[in-house]
């Protein structure tokens, strides 16, 4: 009985499970929201890529069954923006964890929001460089322990749906894994939608972060996110800093329109090249 | 396979070097590039950004090099022949991506225009001290190809080839030019579309299928075909250490089997690889090395050494890496010395030396910012044989 | 309501699920997350061990199951998921 199969199983290599990720660790979860999301948009798998950064959620793209690319860290951004630009008709997304995306790869971040590539973002949010061990990033919460923040964090850490706002994004949202079925529709919604599209996920990360902090296990954590979340559609995104042991605003907070990168491109060279611009293909059908 | 017409600008020119790089990879075929500014290499973007969309293609400034380095790594897999330019300080950003680009086998083109190090430097002004890091840049073992040209002529000619040897072994090819070639002015030539080869990339003969393996080689071969992105064939590229399916292995079997193959795929290639100019070497008690601008400086040098009765020629590698080893080792069985002229203060001549097993070798040194004086080299040629 | 017509031919206790799971036992981390989150109370911790040493879960409450794949969403492993099902019970799988 065909149903008796995960519904993840055609989407992944099955030669490789099992994958590396801890027990209560959130990214299966988001692997299971991101397949339902393509069964539900029925997604052309040969068009889907798949490119990641470096990390447990880097880990995403060598387990999906399309062409998927597990780059340098924090430079999957650009790698996607080439690629997408090379091939306009794929559809790209780029999975990667808080360190990877936001720290060393926190550059390309905005000026990939900025320039509104036609990419789907989604940022795996645990605090921490969880395959290294549990050291502090640009998103641990203030006075949250680390390895490498042993007295505790001291740097007041980024809002991501805040950066991501102001920096240009045309979709901003953020869950947790306790969220699964609005997660789900998010995924949904931004496959087709053009731009920048960024979804944050705040996820467990049991053996680092929930350990060296004692925050309990995976369990623990999703009980957490369920008691702690406010769903708050359309918030102000400077509003939405998270704090250790406080609330966890989630939510779609922006939902909006502006030309692609090679929409704008497109414009702009044929405003001045007129008929000596070559039109080069942009992959949007608005 | 004859270069597409749309991106030839046949015709004779005066273009600087950076100009005739930026009409090479358009002639090449290579249809998005993406950069950053630095002296002296800006003039290549700046001129792709103005050309490549009237011929199809695309072209974005990114935030930065490292940026750059990659993006065109993903624009190379989406179908594209690609190309990034850049300087001292911005090329040992790219580093980290030209190992990259080398373990995943992407082919795709670093120009690098180089000027006075370490660190800032002379930005305006020539050197040829990033030679070593051309090959040993980036870390773990790994070959790529260099090429130096001498004249902006060849900054046109030797891109194409650089294009063309990206796409028959999957490497980065390290286009070793320098701020005088790219900042010097001369007749370039550029012939019609149909008399210029170029390569394409080759696909896999097989079908998309459930047993199809990323970097399964044909027997014989050490190059895998590459196959196109998004047509099926659901492929996985990571640098970490892979098996033939593009699986991360992690072991030391799997790290022998890939990491060899990657360097033997250049190592072993043989006269393929082998490109270089001589210039009376046959009589010659000795030969002046020398590549880039600096081939064209040691000319006079022996002419003048000629002139006064010295036996003296040169050896001109075109590609520097894989160095020529095969022609250095039989040139020194014959002659008495080899004088190494470089715009550094010793790179390239650690080769030389290396290969002239005792033949004497002396370093005609210039730690950048300007040219030999032929003269001076000369002088080092007469030091050598009295 | 069930979906097809088979069920109106099912018992009573029957008629009212509405989903079945499947669970691949072998594969499961032990994380609680399906038991936890099941809307209709359906899972338990196996007192058993599987082969890894940890707890699966089991179907304790099957017509209570709605087929809802709650679990499976949750699951991290791949060890879970659910179908809206013609037929009450639970179906399990000792694959690895």
């Amino acid at each position: 009985m065909s149903e008796r199969i995960n519904p993840v199983e055609p989407f992944l290599r099955m030669d490789r499970m099992p994958h590396i990720w801890c027990p209560g660790c959130g990214i299966g979860t988001v692997v299971n929201c991101f397949v339902r999301a393509l069964l539900k948009t029925r997604a052309d798998l040969n068009k889907v890529s798949v490119v990641s950064g470096i990390g447990c959620t880097g880990r995403i793209a060598g387990y999906f069954r399309v062409d998927s690319f597990h780059t340098t860290h924090g430079r999957s951004l650009p790698f996607a923006t080439g690629l997408k630009m090379a091939n306009p008709e794929l559809n790209v997304w780029d999975f990667s964890g808080d360190g990877d995306l936001i720290a060393i790869g926190g550059n390309h971040f905005i000026h990939a929001a900025r320039r509104n590539a036609d990419l789907k973002v989604v940022c795996v949010n645990n605090f921490t460089y969880g395959m290294t061990g549990g050291q502090v990033t640009p998103t641990a919460p203030l006075h949250s322990l680390a390895t490498t923040a042993p007295y505790g964090a001291f740097e007041k850490p980024f809002n991501l749906p805040f950066l991501a706002d102001s920096s240009g994004a045309v979709y901003v949202a953020r869950w947790t894994t306790y969220h699964v079925r609005q997660l789900t529709r998010s995924m949904e919604e931004i496959m087709t939608k053009p731009g920048f599209c960024f979804i944050e996920v705040i996820a467990p990360c049991p053996t680092a972060y929930q350990r060296r902090n004692r925050l309990g296990d995976g369990l623990e954590a999703m009980r957490y996110y369920k008691a702690n979340s406010k769903v708050v559609h359309g918030a102000d995104t400077r509003s939405v800093d998270i704090d250790l042991g406080g609330p966890i605003v989630v939510g779609k907070f922006v939902d909006r329109d502006r030309p692609t990168t090679l929409e704008a491109m497109r414009d702009e060279l044929q405003k001045a090249l007129g008929g000596k611009y070559v039109p080069y293909p942009t992959g949007v059908n608005r | 396979m004859k270069a597409d017409p749309r991106g030839v600008l046949t015709g004779v020119h005066f273009l600087d070097g950076d100009h005739a790089c930026c009409e090479g990879a358009l002639a090449a075929g290579c249809r998005c590039a993406f950069g950053y500014p630095i002296t002296p290499s800006t003039e290549v973007v700046e001129r792709i950004a103005q050309r490549l969309p009237t011929v199809g293609g695309v072209f974005l400034q990114m935030e930065d090099e490292i940026a750059s380095s990659i993006a065109i790594q993903g624009a190379a897999w989406g179908g594209k022949k690609v190309l990034s330019v850049s300087s001292g300080p911005g090329i040992s950003l790219m580093m980290e991506h030209v190992g990259l680009a080398a373990m995943t086998e992407t082919p795709c083109v670093f120009v690098n225009v180089q000027r006075a190090g370490p660190s800032t430097g002379l930005p305006t002004l020539v050197a040829q001290a990033d030679m070593m890091q051309a090959r040993w840049g980036s870390h773990g073992d790994y070959e790529v190809i260099a090429l130096c040209p001498n004249s902006p002529q060849e900054c046109f000619d030797l891109t194409v080839q650089a294009f063309n040897l990206a796409e028959i072994y999957r490497v980065p090819v390290m286009f070793m030019m320098d701020e005088a070639v790219g900042h010097m002015t001369e007749r370039v030539v550029i012939p019609a579309a149909d008399q210029i080869e170029v390569v394409e990339r080759r696909r896999p003969a097989e079908p998309p299928s459930d047993t199809y393996a990323l970097y399964r080689c044909e027997p014989g071969s050490r190059v895998p075909p590459m196959p196109p992105v998004g047509e099926g064939y659901r492929f996985h590229v990571t640098g970490l250490t892979h098996d033939e399916r593009g699986y991360p292995v992690m072991n030391a079997e799997a790290q022998d089997r890939l990491v060899r193959r990657l360097v033997d795929k250049i190592r072993l290639a043989g006269p393929a690889l082998e490109r270089y100019e001589e210039y009376q070497v046959d009589d010659a008690d000795v030969v002046l090395v020398a590549y880039g601008i600096t081939s064209r400086v040691v000319q006079r040098s022996m002419q003048l050494a000629r002139e006064r009765g010295l036996k003296v020629g040169v050896f001109r590698p075109v590609v520097v890496w894989p160095f020529p080893e095969r022609r250095l080792r039989e040139l020194a069985r014959q002659v008495k010395a080899f004088v190494v002229a470089e715009l550094n203060l010793g790179q390239v001549v650690l080769e030389v030396e290396r290969l002239a097993c005792g033949t004497r070798t002396v370093l005609a040194p210039h730690a950048g910012g300007g040219l030999h004086a032929p003269e001076a080299i000369l002088a080092q040629v007469e030091e050598v044989l009295r | 309501m069930a979906s097809t017509s088979e069920v109106g031919d099912a018992p009573q206790a029957e008629r009212k699920a509405k989903g079945t799971v499947f669970i691949h036992r072998e594969r499961c981390k032990g994380c609680g997350f399906c038991v936890e989150f099941c809307p209709s109370g359906v899972l338990a911790p196996d007192k058993a061990f599987n082969r890894k040493g940890y707890h699966p879960p089991v179907v304790v409450s099957a017509e209570a199951c709605t087929g809802c794949d709650l679990c499976g969403m949750y699951c991290p492993d791949f060890a879970i998921h659910g179908v809206r099902a013609r037929v009450a019970g639970q179906e399990g799988c000792d694959e690895g």
